[in-house]
């Protein structure tokens, strides 16, 4: 299409995780509850009421010792494209406080719209949303160090990862300031993806052949983003989901961790 | 003391034991505004909600008297449009279920809502695609409705009727009843039908996600369908216990057998089509997402296919099968059951469709997520029941609710 290949192209950013070199050390975790001004609880002892964007879990294959197999598998939002940017959460969403931009493919959040509803909550099936249960209190002197970039969010609405998204922005005003409509890959980078020791976490853009990401998953658009390099997976592919997080490794029990299915049905369902 | 504002030829309790009554309800609701003084105040942190519970005790309690205070519309609608005229001795109390119902679905989203300052934002900035926004848009203008429904009501009051304004207001009002039930008729097919919607559009969540027609799912069709049957039962079953405790006769058999007929049928109808949907859900849909129907009811200590069953057969079956035979309807013993086990399976419905949807996990390698609510969230669910039974106590007494009371006791 001729408006695509002009300046501005859209872009579909996404991140590709290696499960096999995820260590499960958290660092993803802290870089990102740093970066975003993400406020926690003086007792974080309830993990289902503490706001984590980046969320490690613990997979394990379940079989006892020697064969018993573990694995740490980071998950931040998806920012599903849905169907035709219908994602799970924004096609809800009653005040259009969260948003699919087509440009970025970034799923928002719009903190000063949200009444917390917790509609978007209820439609995320990876529980990347996280309601502002408690007003946000940090410890003295700890407001110095919050980043002017990002906005703190007030009690009573959701917030979820946003793909760094104000890195975006701080990397495209460079980029206009030098006459530029277009950045490469490594001018926007999440804060994770840079944190990660193991350099598991991989981000860019889908939607270009020369990005990093595009070559590890080789994602199917014809077919919702499909990955079709034979390691990578997603997170709930057969709900239509349409994400953006690609996972990779090696191990089946990992790739079959990634989606539900019914026994007996394996063979059918590898065609897809 | 109160005699003079008490309807004409009907006998009532003395205004001692009436206050005494109202104040013993009262503390209750009292508890349940201090519960919700402290949610407005000290935030949602006040109750148990979480992450995984973001839809709770509340939204259950809105959905289920929203269905429940169905019966205001259908017998509207019944009496209205359809011309069933038996149902004038019922509509007044249908109508005053329903505004109660109503008026508490509103308060308890007001409670829910994590900034309700902002409540208005879902109107002003108004997503089109949400179920939610045309669930609020109608339940805002179905409560109107109500309210013009419920005035004329509080102007035949005996005092209030003296006034000549109020008496040709009220009796205007009731002359064009007709065009107002019939715009609650259309407001309520929508909004009820959201709601179902509301679930069933969950396509990140196999157990609530239902494939439909159009843009609706079959949820759409079968929360409309569930409110029009069950509804009907609530105000019945709210009729026989006013009847209990002011040990009086209020509406004649005749209205009540109709009306009962009718429930049963729509129930009859509504559970076929239910057991249809649950059927082709568990086949079809629910295994399109990698789930088979026993993923949803096993590995937790608390849904078990004890609830499906509870909810189709004890709160479906058993009730239909009931109301759709004469000698159901007319045994009191059979009858009452009936329309308790209705109210019982159109609230598992509306429970399983919020809290189930929540608990059961969705990720492979996560788990089940169980939930009891604060007494704060108690509180402010018992707030509104209490609020219903002094609107009811107060509208008992002094307005002309029962136009058979006289006929059938004295
Ligand atoms: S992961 Fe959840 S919050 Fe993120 S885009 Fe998908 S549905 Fe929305
Ligand atoms: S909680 Fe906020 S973002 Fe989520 S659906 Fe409600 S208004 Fe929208």
């Amino acid at each position: 299409m001729k408006q695509s290949q002009g300046h501005n192209r859209p872009k579909k950013y996404g991140m590709v995780i290696d499960l096999d070199k995820c260590t499960g050390c958290g660092s993803c975790m802290v870089a990102c509850m740093a970066e975003n001004n993400v406020p926690f609880k003086k007792d974080e002892t309830n993990k289902r009421d503490s706001i984590t964007w980046m969320k490690v879990y613990k997979l394990t294959n379940g079989k006892p010792f020697p064969e018993n197999d573990v694995c740490y598998l980071p998950r931040p939002c998806m920012h599903c494209e849905g169907h035709h940017g219908h994602s799970p959460c924004v096609s809800v969403c009653p005040a259009t406080a969260t948003d699919y931009s087509t440009d970025t493919g970034i799923v928002s959040q719009i903190y000063t719209r949200c009444f917390g509803c917790r509609y978007c909550m209820a439609a995320c099936p990876y529980h990347a949303r996280y309601f502002n249960w408690w007003d946000p209190v940090w410890p003295a002197g700890m407001e110095q160090m919050l980043s002017p970039d990002v906005s703190v969010r007030m009690r009573g609405i959701v917030e979820k990862c946003s793909f760094c998204f104000h890195r975006y922005q701080r990397a495209m005003d460079k980029a206009h300031l030098e006459g530029r409509h277009e950045l490469a890959e490594d001018e926007y980078q999440t804060s994770c993806t840079q944190a990660c020791p193991s350099g598991a976490i991989t981000f860019g853009d889908l939607n270009n052949p020369e990005h990093k990401v595009h070559q590890m998953v080789k994602p199917d658009n014809a077919h919702g983003g499909r990955p079709q390099a034979p390691n990578a997976f997603r997170l709930l592919e057969r709900l239509g989901t349409n994400p953006k997080v690609y996972y990779l490794s090696t191990r089946e029990w990992v790739r079959k961790a990634g989606d539900n299915s019914i026994k007996g049905e394996g063979k059918a369902h590898a065609k897809h | 003391m109160d005699s003079a504002l008490i309807p004409q030829g009907v006998r009532r309790c003395s205004l001692g034991k009436f206050a005494f009554f109202i104040g013993i309800v009262g503390a209750v609701l009292l508890w349940g505004v201090y519960a919700m003084l402290l949610c407005w105040l000290k935030g949602l942190n006040q109750t148990n909600m979480n992450d995984y519970y973001g839809f709770a005790l509340w939204i259950w309690a809105d959905l289920a008297v929203i269905a429940l205070g169905g019966g205001a519309f259908f017998t509207g609608f019944l009496k209205y449009i359809v011309g069933k005229d038996e149902l004038k001795n019922i509509i007044n109390y249908a109508v005053l279920i329903g505004f109660i119902c109503y008026s508490s679905a509103l308060l308890i989203l007001a409670i829910d809502i994590g900034q309700p300052l902002r409540g208005w934002f879902i109107f002003w900035h108004a997503n089109v695609h949400s179920m939610l926004t045309e669930v609020a848009f109608c339940l805002s203008c179905y409560f109107a409705v109500l309210s013009i429904e419920y005035l004329p009501l509080v102007l035949e009051n005996r005092q209030l009727n003296k006034v000549p304004f109020f008496h040709n207001l009220a009796h205007n009002m009731h002359e064009i009843m007709a065009v107002f039930a019939a715009t609650g008729a259309f407001l309520s097919f929508f909004h009820q039908g959201s709601l179902g919607g509301v679930a069933g559009v969950l396509f990140g969540r196999p157990f609530s996600f239902r494939e439909g027609a159009f843009i609706w799912p079959w949820t759409f069709f079968l929360f409309t369908w569930s409110a029009a049957a069950y509804g009907p039962c609530f105000t019945l079953a709210l009729t026989k216990l006013i009847e209990k405790v002011t040990r009086k006769k209020l509406v004649g058999d005749k209205c009540v057998d109709l009306l009962a007929k009718i429930s049963g049928w729509m129930i009859f109808t509504y559970i076929i089509a239910k057991i249809a949907d649950t059927y082709y859900w568990a086949t079809v849909t629910a295994p399109e997402g990698g789930f088979t129907l026993m993923d949803f009811y096993s590995n937790n200590p608390m849904y078990g296919i004890w609830i499906l069953v509870l909810e189709i057969v004890i709160g479906g079956i058993i009730p239909a099968l009931i109301l759709i035979t004469k000698k159901g309807r007319r045994s009191p013993f059979l009858l009452v059951t009936a329309v308790i086990f209705g109210c019982i399976g159109v609230s598992v419905n509306r429970w399983v469709m919020v809290l189930q949807v929540m608990a059961v996990p969705v990720m492979p390698f996560d788990t089940w997520a169980m939930y009891y609510p604060s007494w704060q969230e108690v509180a402010t669910t018992i707030l509104p029941v209490a609020y219903g039974v002094i609107l009811v106590a107060l509208s008992y007494r002094y307005l002309p609710i029962f136009p058979q009371e006289k006929e059938l006791n004295y």
